[in-house]
């Protein structure tokens, strides 16, 4: 009786974890993202059942042998093995099942996505868009004067910059696949977007590209996920997600 | 208790005086995590003497709290305390093979550990770029307050740990191997820990030495090995040769992995010695544990990369990385099986030393199974630097390491006291607190990072919208380490008064069968 109680209760943690894990996760509005819902839920499932299992067996066998005599019985390689075996096709298996190896993207959907250079700075994020052109104008580390509206340093002497623009927000159209290009000016930075399961280190010195398709209109929450300094908690941004009419109505007349 | 403050070439008194030293340093990193968790729950709060938390002193007192507790804690207290204080009597050596340079790292380690908290008192504060300290926030004094002459201080502070354990380390090595008085083959657990760990202690802590060193020389020295050719902080234009910030990265972690288990490795050696005292029986396969323990060690050198898998790394990197950490699941399980099928066949005694070591049995497979979650380079893509991590680290690294600690202290307490027993209730009391107190701080975590909270956030106020709706959860973890915290003055009450006037134990009070509870005259005799 006391065993299947403390099944009951093993049972009872698993599910509510696998269940609450569902309520935890921000509502998902990517098309295929690396992070699948689907996979963490099997992940904590499995994992979970470990957790139990070994928890129940440690307080059974705790209880039962308080009044004993110890045996002798010396250590069975084949036990160790089967064991050291089966958590190793456990962990493999799970991590083989989950892993998504990136593709080079396909030439047809580069010319259809959106092209946007997302730039860290100490303590916000800025969106470059590159206008009509869809060039993006060169920028240059002396050029950088926020004070002057130019906080990336945009060479306007480049004509590709002519028509560069930047926005607060980040703004896309849904069900086309975007292409950002990450950079920072100062200190490392972290792009999280929560919603599309995304995160992306921006380091100085370094582009670095990130990809993704939203597929639910809205407004979402973007968050800063490695330390950058004091303002680290505060820098955020919202990504917006328009449906191709209003995503064109904003790139005309919108910004500007 | 004052006698410990005399420098003494005797190992016994040396591993005193580091297990004192890391009580100290637990106390302040603790009472810097009290600060923390109250800040982030009540951000205006004006505290008494402290006046208001700043964000960039919270972040002063994060950096410092993982620093105290990852380096002087449980990397100091299990390898070069309770190394120095019982791994010569475990192998029957009647002393260290270099005494010198076992009290030359226990003096270097007090003197860093001073030069780290008087970096609270320079201008700017202390260091606020966290204790994996990333350039270029760590290069320079321009990126945050604290990263001016405090963050020197915490470089000048990590160099000198890094000589000290490695002294420390080197003396452990050679009394065990040079001075022991068995067959390798008869050697207790916890000492083949000490020396695979001693062994581990001197590349890893070596490397961080060097990428320190480094770090140094582009704050001072005009070199640019993380930093890339241009920077704009502040406004500033700052112009470098052209390095590379994820080299530091690169160099960090090549230390900071096998650090986990250069923690864990002495501990899981005490608490097998533990485990078989209270289940009356040697340890199921001595065989297995042995070799589990080099595997750990080995494979700790080769799963860096999985801290990176957001860095901008080859994604094929990250895949190799995450395989290769993976097959560290094969080693701890061996341990795991081990640990279970020697309670299984043994007769089980719950004295607070065994209650401990079922506690540190419970989190190392809670803190343990999330591990593999976070090393899939998919999964990691969203739970990497949020909460769950903290919730996997504390786990694994901080309680499962503690609860060995305090299981430790427990049981080798004649040893640390000079022939005294803690009070068994009040050890009990403090056990079933610390343990519902962790479960109940650490566990919610998980759905923080569920939810997306990132983590190093100082607070909730002017973050992100859909944090706010968290708070409530943020609230419940704040009480819960209060608990957690106020249980550890039971500890204190209990180790201060036991120290000067505990029961007087007699020279086996477990029933142990490994040599550091044998009489001296016995150890001379069996020679």
């Amino acid at each position: 009786m006391a065993l299947l109680l403390v099944l009951l209760i093993a049972i009872l943690i698993v599910g509510s974890i696998y269940y609450f894990a569902v309520q935890w996760l921000p509502v998902l509005a990517a098309a295929q993202p690396a992070f699948s819902d689907k996979h963490f839920q099997l992940t904590l499932l499995l994992f979970g059942a470990v957790f139990a299992i070994t928890h129940v067996v440690l307080a059974v066998v705790v209880w039962r042998n308080r009044d004993r005599e110890p045996g002798a019985q010396p250590g069975s390689m084949r036990a160790e093995a089967f064991w050291a075996m089966a958590a190793a096709a456990l962990f493999f298996g799970v991590n083989a099942v989950g892993t998504r190896l990136p593709h080079a993207p396909h030439p047809a959907e580069q010319v259809h996505s959106v092209r946007i250079e997302v730039t860290g700075v100490q303590f916000r994020w800025y969106f470059r868009y590159p206008g009509p052109d869809g060039n993006f104008g060169r920028t240059a580390a002396m050029l950088v004067d926020a004070s002057e509206g130019n906080p990336l340093g945009i060479d306007r002497s480049d004509p590709a910059a002519q028509d560069d623009f930047l926005s607060p927000t980040l703004n896309v159209p849904v069900g086309r696949p975007v292409e950002i290009t990450l950079r920072a000016h100062d200190v490392i930075h972290s792009l999280f977007l929560p919603n599309l399961r995304l995160k992306q280190d921006a380091v100085p010195g370094m582009n670095i590209p990130l990809r993704f398709t939203a597929d639910r209109l809205g407004s979402y929450d973007i968050a800063c996920a490695e330390l950058c300094g004091l303002g680290h908690y505060a820098m955020n941004a919202k990504l917006r997600v328009l449906d191709s009419g209003e995503f064109s109505a904003w790139l005309t007349d919108g910004p500007h | 208790m004052l006698s410990l403050l005399r420098p003494s070439m005797d190992h016994k008194v040396i591993g005193r005086q580091y297990f004192v030293l890391g009580i100290i340093a637990a106390l302040t990193g603790a009472f810097l995590s009290l600060l923390m968790r109250i800040h982030i729950v009540w951000p205006e709060l004006e505290l008494p003497l402290i006046g208001f938390v700043k964000p960039e002193t919270y972040l002063g007192y994060m950096t410092i709290h993982a620093t105290l507790m990852v380096f002087f804690v449980v990397v100091a207290v299990p390898q070069s305390g309770f190394g120095s204080l019982l791994a010569a009597k475990q192998v029957r050596a009647t002393g260290s093979a270099f005494p010198f340079l076992n009290v030359a790292g226990l003096w270097l380690t007090v003197l860093s550990f001073a030069v780290l908290v008087s970096s609270f008192f320079v201008a700017g504060g202390a260091s606020q770029a966290g204790w994996t300290q990333y350039p270029p926030l760590s290069a320079l004094a321009q990126a945050a307050p604290g990263q001016a002459l405090g963050m020197d201080l915490w470089l000048i502070s990590i160099l000198l740990f890094c000589v000290a354990i490695v002294l420390t380390a080197l003396n452990t090595a050679f009394t065990i191997l040079w001075n022991r008085e068995m067959a390798l083959g008869d050697m207790p657990l916890s000492a083949w820990a000490w020396v695979v760990n001693s062994v581990l202690v001197v590349p890893a802590f070596t490397i961080l030495a060097a990428a320190g060193t480094m770090l140094f020389a582009d704050r001072h020295l005009n070199t640019s090995f993380f930093l890339p050719a241009e920077l704009v902080v502040n406004g500033e234009v700052i112009r470098n040769g052209a390095g590379s910030p994820l080299l530091w990265q690169h160099l960090f972690w090549f230390f900071g992995h096998p650090v986990v288990y250069i923690a864990i490795l002495p501990a899981m050696g005490m608490v097998s010695q533990i485990i078989t005292t209270f289940s009356s029986r040697e340890i199921w396969s001595y065989r297995g544990m042995v070799v589990s323990t080099f595997a750990i060690g080995i494979l700790g050198f080769a799963v860096w990369g999985h801290h990176m898998f957001t860095s901008g790394m080859h994604p094929m990197a990250s895949f190799a990385f995450s395989s290769l950490t993976m097959a560290v699941a094969v080693p701890s399980s061996v341990k795991l099986v081990n640990w279970l099928a020697t309670l299984w066949h043994g007769k089980i005694r719950l004295a607070s030393p065994m209650l401990f070591a079922l506690g540190f049995l419970s989190f190392f497979i809670t803190g343990g199974l999330t591990g593999p979650i976070l090393a899939q380079p998919s999964l990691d893509m969203y739970l990497h630097d949020t909460y769950f991590v903290v919730a996997h680290f504390h786990l694994i690294m901080a309680m499962a390491v503690l609860f060995a600690i305090f299981a430790a202290t427990y049981y080798w307490f004649p040893q640390l006291s000079g022939g005294r027993l803690m009070n068994e209730s009040l050890a009990r009391l403090h056990f079933w607190l610390s343990f519902v107190g962790a479960y109940c701080t650490f566990m919610p975590m998980h759905f923080l990072g569920m939810a997306g909270h990132p983590r190093r956030y100082s607070q909730l106020l002017g973050s992100a919208e859909y944090l706010q709706r968290l708070a409530p959860m943020q609230m419940f973890i704040t009480i819960s380490a209060i608990v957690l915290m106020a249980a550890q003055a039971v500890f204190l009450l209990n180790l201060v008064n036991s120290w000067r006037s505990g029961k007087l134990a007699n020279d086996n009070p477990w029933q142990a069968a490994s040599p550091e509870w044998m009489p001296s005259h016995q150890v001379a005799a069996s020679k």
